[in-house]
Order: C-alpha cells, then sequence, then structure tokens
C-alpha cells in the first residue's frame, strides 16, 4: 500500500526534525541542528529493516518515490518565494559578501574532496 | 464570484499548475534554443528567482511571488517543510559505504565552511567600514546563511540596519550558489556523492545547496543536504558565541 511507504517517510521526517529542534533547543540555538540528516538516517535504516521483514509490498515505495520526483518542483517553487528583491536592494555589500564566499567555496570543493577516509 | 480569491483558497493545487507550466515552458527552453546546454531544471529555477523578484518588486513583501494572492499557494510548496521532506524522500537511493567514505572530508568541509565564511563577511564588512565586533559578527553570521545573521544580530544587539544587510547577504549567497553550480560543477569535480557531501558541508545554505544540486545531478542532492543540514543549527552555536569572542579578543 502506497499510504504505508508515505506513512513511513512522514515518521522519519517528523521523529528527524523533532530531534533536531531539541538538539538545538539542548545546546541553546533557536535553530534546527542536524534534523533532515537524522530523518534520512531514520529513513533508511527503518526501510531496511522493513524489507528484512518482508513488509514492503506492491507500492510501497511509489509513496516515497513520488515525493523524490517533486523534489524539482519544490525546488522551483522556493526559488520563486525567496526575497530575491532583498537581495539586490541592499547596496553592494551584500553583493560583494555573497559571491566572494561562494567563489571561495567553490575553489575550495576539488581541494578538500581530495580527502578520503582509507581503510588500510 | 471572486476568481482570484477561488485560486487562493485553492493555493496549493494552483500552485501544482503553475509549477507545471513553468517546468514545461523552462524544458522547451532548454530543448530548442539551447540544446539541452543548460538542463531545464536549472532554467526552471532561474525562472522562479525572476518571478521572486518580480513579486518583490509589486508587493513590496518578503516572500517573493507567493506574496501576489494568485501565487499564495507557493508559500506552502515553496517553504521549509514541503523542501524538507522531499529532501528527506531522496534518502532512498544513498549508499552507506559511500557516506562513510566521506564521512571525514564532510566534517571538515563544515568547520572550514563555518570559519571561512565568518571570516570572509568580516573582511568585507570592514572594507566597508564597519569597526565594532557586533556588526561585523552579524554581516560574517550572514555570510554562512539567511538565518545565522539576523539570530547572531539580535543576540549580539546589532542594529536593524546590519542585520537586514546580513539576511540580504546570505540571500545573495544562497542565490549565487543556485545560479552557478551547475555551470561550474564540471570544472570543480561536482560530480560524486564524496564531493557533494563536501560542497553542502562548505557551502551551507540548504536552499541553495538543495537547488543547485538539484539542476546539477538530482542524485547528488541527499548527500549535499545531509551536511548542509548542520551548518545553519551549528553556525547559529557558534558565531554568538566562539566565533565573536574570538573576533573580540583579536579587535
Amino acid at each position: 500500500m502506497l499510504i504505508y511507504g508515505l506513512g513511513l517517510l512522514a515518521f522519519s521526517y517528523l521523529a528527524g526534525q523533532l530531534f533536531g529542534d531539541f538538539l538545538g533547543e539542548m545546546i541553546g540555538v533557536q535553530a534546527n541542528v542536524g534534523g533532515v540528516g537524522f530523518a534520512m538516517l531514520l529513513l533508511v535504516l527503518l526501510h531496511n529493516y522493513f524489507q528484512k521483514k518482508q513488509w514492503v509490498k506492491a507500492q510501497f515505495d511509489e509513496g516515497i518515490g513520488f515525493w523524490s520526483n517533486m523534489y524539482i518542483p519544490v525546488i522551483v517553487a522556493m526559488s520563486a518565494s525567496q526575497n530575491a528583491l532583498l537581495a539586490f536592494n541592499k547596496g553592494v555589500l551584500p553583493i560583494v559578501a555573497g559571491t566572494l564566499i561562494v567563489i571561495i567555496g567553490f575553489a575550495l570543493v576539488p581541494v578538500i574532496s581530495s580527502i578520503k577516509t582509507t581503510h588500510s | 464570484m471572486n476568481i482570484i480569491s477561488f485560486f487562493e483558497k485553492n493555493g496549493m493545487i494552483t500552485s501544482f499548475l503553475i509549477i507545471a507550466i513553468i517546468m514545461l515552458i523552462a524544458e522547451q527552453i532548454s530543448t530548442r534554443l539551447l540544446r539541452k546546454k543548460i538542463p531545464g531544471s536549472a532554467i526552471a529555477i532561474l525562472l522562479g528567482l525572476l518571478l521572486a523578484y518580480y513579486g518583490g518588486m509589486i508587493t513590496g513583501g518578503e516572500k517573493g511571488i507567493a506574496d501576489i494572492p494568485l501565487f499564495s499557494g507557493f508559500k506552502l510548496v515553496g517553504g521549509s517543510m514541503f523542501r524538507d521532506f522531499c529532501i528527506v524522500s531522496t534518502a532512498l537511493g544513498v549508499s552507506f559505504p559511500v557516506m562513510i567514505q566521506a564521512g571525514k572530508a564532510g566534517i571538515i568541509s563544515l568547520i572550514l565552511g563555518l570559519g571561512v565564511s565568518f571570516i570572509v563577511g568580516i573582511c568585507v564588512g570592514l572594507a566597508f567600514g564597519y569597526h565594532d565586533a557586533e556588526s561585523l559578527a552579524t554581516i560574517g553570521a550572514g555570510t554562512l546563511t539567511f538565518i545565522v545573521g539576523p539570530v547572531t544580530g539580535s543576540a549580539l544587539g546589532a542594529s536593524s540596519d546590519v542585520i537586514a544587510l546580513s539576511v540580504a547577504t546570505g540571500v545573495v549567497k544562497a542565490i549565487v550558489v543556485t545560479v552557478f553550480t551547475p555551470l561550474i560543477a564540471s570544472k570543480i569535480k561536482l560530480d560524486n556523492p564524496h564531493a557533494a557531501m563536501v560542497f553542502g558541508g562548505l557551502m551551507g545554505t540548504t536552499s541553495g545547496v538543495a537547488a543547485g544540486l538539484a539542476a546539477t545531478d538530482q542524485k547528488l542532492v541527499p548527500y549535499g543536504a545531509l551536511t548542509a543540514t548542520f551548518y545553519t543549527g551549528l553556525g547559529c552555536l557558534l558565531c554568538p558565541s566562539v566565533f565573536y569572542l574570538a573576533l573580540k579578543a583579536l579587535m
């Protein structure tokens, strides 16, 4: 059943975000710490467990797959509701700082990527 | 019958229709005009940003096109709940061995991403004539993400003007990452899960990383999101405390 897959996704999302909010509160910040990451981890672990128990039957995965296919449309909606005007009418400082850090970040990607955890 | 309020009442469904039309237009531009040199998804995201700018100009609001009643459903569909839900759903495709192998590089990139962003923000702030530690730390925090900026600014008691600057800096960062990631990805070898995790940690802005990777290669999204999801939280932790105190000690 499709709804069971969707239910598992919803459970993982809520549990992960709740834990992220809790973690944020515990270390005293007004933000979620790693909620999406914990939710992703939980989803993968639970899905593996469900598969072992042979609970993953026809259409189960489609309840999850639909949302990963909706990803780009949601991102389009997200970019359409950004405060894009603010980015360009606050003068030069935000443009300089915001662009400079991205250039530096791009340059660092290949450097840091060369670090690999080796098992030897 | 008021047709606008009809669409407003059915906001979420209306936005599905409008997004489908945007995707269709973007796909046509990509195949017919650009011979697939720029992927349709990248053009769709770009069109979204143009709409956001237009919406802000018309309404003067903060939510881009979503402030126009006809497009009000964008607030929900483009909000953080739908975004994070979709990101989590992509996790089924991730490979644990790859994630563990990239773990060390991911953590290093996260720490470096936080530190370097803060320092770059401070340097630019100094160049623009800010000299007090509170303003500089707020601008530095805004260079992390547009959430860390105002959180830090209000914690340190920075002026609302500086806080607005820090938000704008974070938004510029998200937009620049969105637009340029698909164009530069092959040059910085951003074509594998390992590099995507490093990229997420270095950039940190979830909106930018999510959109940039989506337009580059959808398979990379969960890896980038995995490190980026820790960035804003850690930034909110470090900027008003450790980073601010270090800055103050140096001045």
